[in-house]
C-alpha cells in the first residue's frame, strides 16, 4: 500500500517536472519556410509527406540510379523545384540555414541529412555556375540578345 | 545485387534474340530495334551504349569536349590539377620512330568486364544493364579501390566540398566519380555533351550509339572501318573505341 502511494506520488512529481507550470506555452513548433503560390498540390497529402517523404525518395533514388527509371511520381528534384524559392530580396537560403525548407524542420527535429552534400539545394535556374562554363556564356548571350530586343534598357 | 550484369546470361540472351529475330510477315521483325526506352521502364541489356572516336579528326589543343563536360556536370577546378576532377582528359600520343603525334580524349571506357565493378567492396561501383558504368554515390565509401583498378585512370576522387552542383550531376566530397556517358541525357534520348560539343565545333570526331544494334551508325562504321580498344590486351571489351591509333 505504501509502495503504491509512493509510486503515485513519484509519478505526479515527474509529471510536475515535465510541465513546470500549467500556464506556460508548449514547445514551439518549427517555422516552416515554404513559398506560397508555387506549383499546385504536392504529390501526396501533407500528413503523408511529413511521415513518409524519406521512404518515397529513397525508393525513387535506387530506381533512377540503377534502373534509369525517371518517371517517378516522387522526384527529389521536383521537391526542391517547388519548395525552395527566393525570398522577396531574391536570395535563396542555403541548405545549412534554418530558412531553407528542408532544414527548417530537420533542424527542429535534430535529424541531420546529407542529401545536399551532393545534390543541389535549389532549383536549377537559381544555380550559379562557373564563369567559364559554356552554359553560363550561353545564358549571358541570351540575356544580351533579350536586352537588345528590349531596346537596350538593361545596363 | 540483382541488377548486376550476368555475362553468360547476356550472351545466352543475345543468341536467343538472334534466333528469335524472324519475320512474321514481310517487313515486320519480331526483334525490336533498340532506341531510348520509355521513362517508366528499366534499362535493359538489349542496348549497349558506346562511343567511337576518330583521332584523326581530334585537334590537338582543342578542349571543346572537356569544356562541355565540365559545364554539363558542374566540374569546377580548385587550381590543383593533380586532384581536380576530370571526366575527360586529352592525351597526346607520340610515335618515337616517326615523331607522329596524335591527340585523343580519354574517359571512362565503360568496359563490359569492368575492373572498377569487380573491386568495389560496397557495390557502389556498378554497371547498368545497358553497359554504362557508374558510381552510386549513396553507397560509395570513398575507398578508391576502383581508381586503382582502372587501367585508364578514368576516375577521380572528390577531395573538397562541392557547392553549386548541377541538378543532373550530384557530386560531393568523399566519393569517387567518372564519366557517366551523360546517363541523364541518354535516358532522355539525347547524346552525351562531349559528342554534341564536338559536332557543334564541326570536328565530328565522336560518334555515339547502340553497339548492339547492327543498323546503328556506330555499328556500321565499326563494321566498315573498325575501331580499336585501348589496352585491348586486357580483354575488357570497352564501349569506347578509337580509330586512327
Amino acid at each position: 500500500m505504501i509502495n503504491r502511494f509512493l509510486r503515485i506520488t513519484l509519478t505526479l512529481a515527474g509529471l510536475a517536472l515535465l510541465y513546470p507550470s500549467a500556464g506556460s506555452a508548449e514547445t514551439p513548433m518549427p517555422i516552416i519556410h515554404e513559398p506560397e503560390g508555387v506549383g499546385v498540390e504536392c504529390v501526396e497529402p501533407e500528413e503523408v509527406m511529413r511521415r513518409d517523404h524519406m521512404n518515397f525518395i529513397l525508393h525513387q533514388r535506387d530506381e533512377t540510379m540503377h534502373k534509369g527509371i525517371r518517371s517517378s511520381k516522387y522526384s527529389f528534384a521536383e521537391c526542391i523545384d517547388c519548395h525552395v524559392q527566393p525570398d522577396e530580396n531574391g536570395n535563396i537560403a542555403s541548405y545549412k540555414s534554418e530558412e531553407h525548407f528542408c532544414n527548417s524542420c530537420h533542424e527542429y527535429a535534430a535529424v541531420s541529412i546529407d542529401c545536399f552534400d551532393c545534390h543541389a539545394d535549389r532549383p536549377q535556374k537559381f544555380i550559379k555556375r562557373d564563369g567559364n562554363s559554356a552554359s553560363l556564356q550561353h545564358e549571358l548571350q541570351q540575356m544580351l540578345s533579350a536586352n537588345e530586343d528590349m531596346g537596350g534598357k538593361l545596363k | 545485387m540483382s541488377d548486376t550484369v550476368n555475362h553468360s546470361r547476356r550472351s545466352f540472351l543475345e543468341k536467343s534474340i538472334a534466333v528469335g529475330t524472324v519475320t512474321i510477315a514481310p517487313g515486320i521483325l519480331l526483334h525490336q530495334v533498340a532506341s531510348a526506352k520509355p521513362d517508366d521502364q528499366a534499362v535493359t541489356d538489349s542496348v549497349r551504349w558506346g562511343m567511337l572516336i576518330n583521332t584523326n579528326k581530334c585537334e590537338q589543343g582543342c578542349t571543346d569536349c572537356i569544356d562541355a563536360c565540365n559545364a554539363e556536370h558542374g566540374l569546377v577546378g580548385n587550381g590543383r590539377p593533380e586532384t581536380d576532377t576530370q571526366y575527360i582528359r586529352k592525351v597526346t600520343l607520340r610515335d618515337k620512330l616517326t615523331g607522329h603525334e596524335l591527340s585523343l580524349p580519354l574517359m571512362c571506357q565503360h568496359c563490359e568486364t569492368a575492373p572498377c565493378v569487380d573491386v568495389c567492396p560496397t557495390g557502389a561501383s556498378f554497371q547498368r544493364k545497358d553497359g554504362i558504368a557508374l558510381v552510386d554515390k549513396h553507397i560509395c565509401i570513398g575507398c578508391r579501390y576502383c581508381m586503382m583498378a582502372c587501367p585508364y585512370k578514368a576516375r577521380s576522387f572528390v577531395h573538397e566540398s562541392v557547392t553549386n552542383q548541377t541538378l543532373s550531376a550530384p557530386r560531393g566530397k568523399g566519393t569517387v566519380e567518372s564519366c557517366t556517358l551523360c546517363v541523364h541525357r541518354v535516358d532522355k534520348d539525347q547524346i552525351p555533351a562531349c559528342v554534341e560539343a564536338c559536332s557543334e565545333g564541326e570536328h565530328d570526331a565522336f560518334m555515339f550509339g547502340d553497339l548492339n544494334d547492327p543498323n546503328s551508325d556506330i555499328s556500321k562504321e565499326l563494321e566498315k572501318h573498325g575501331g580499336k580498344q585501348l589496352r585491348a590486351d586486357l580483354q575488357l571489351n570497352t564501349a569506347v573505341r578509337y580509330q586512327g591509333i
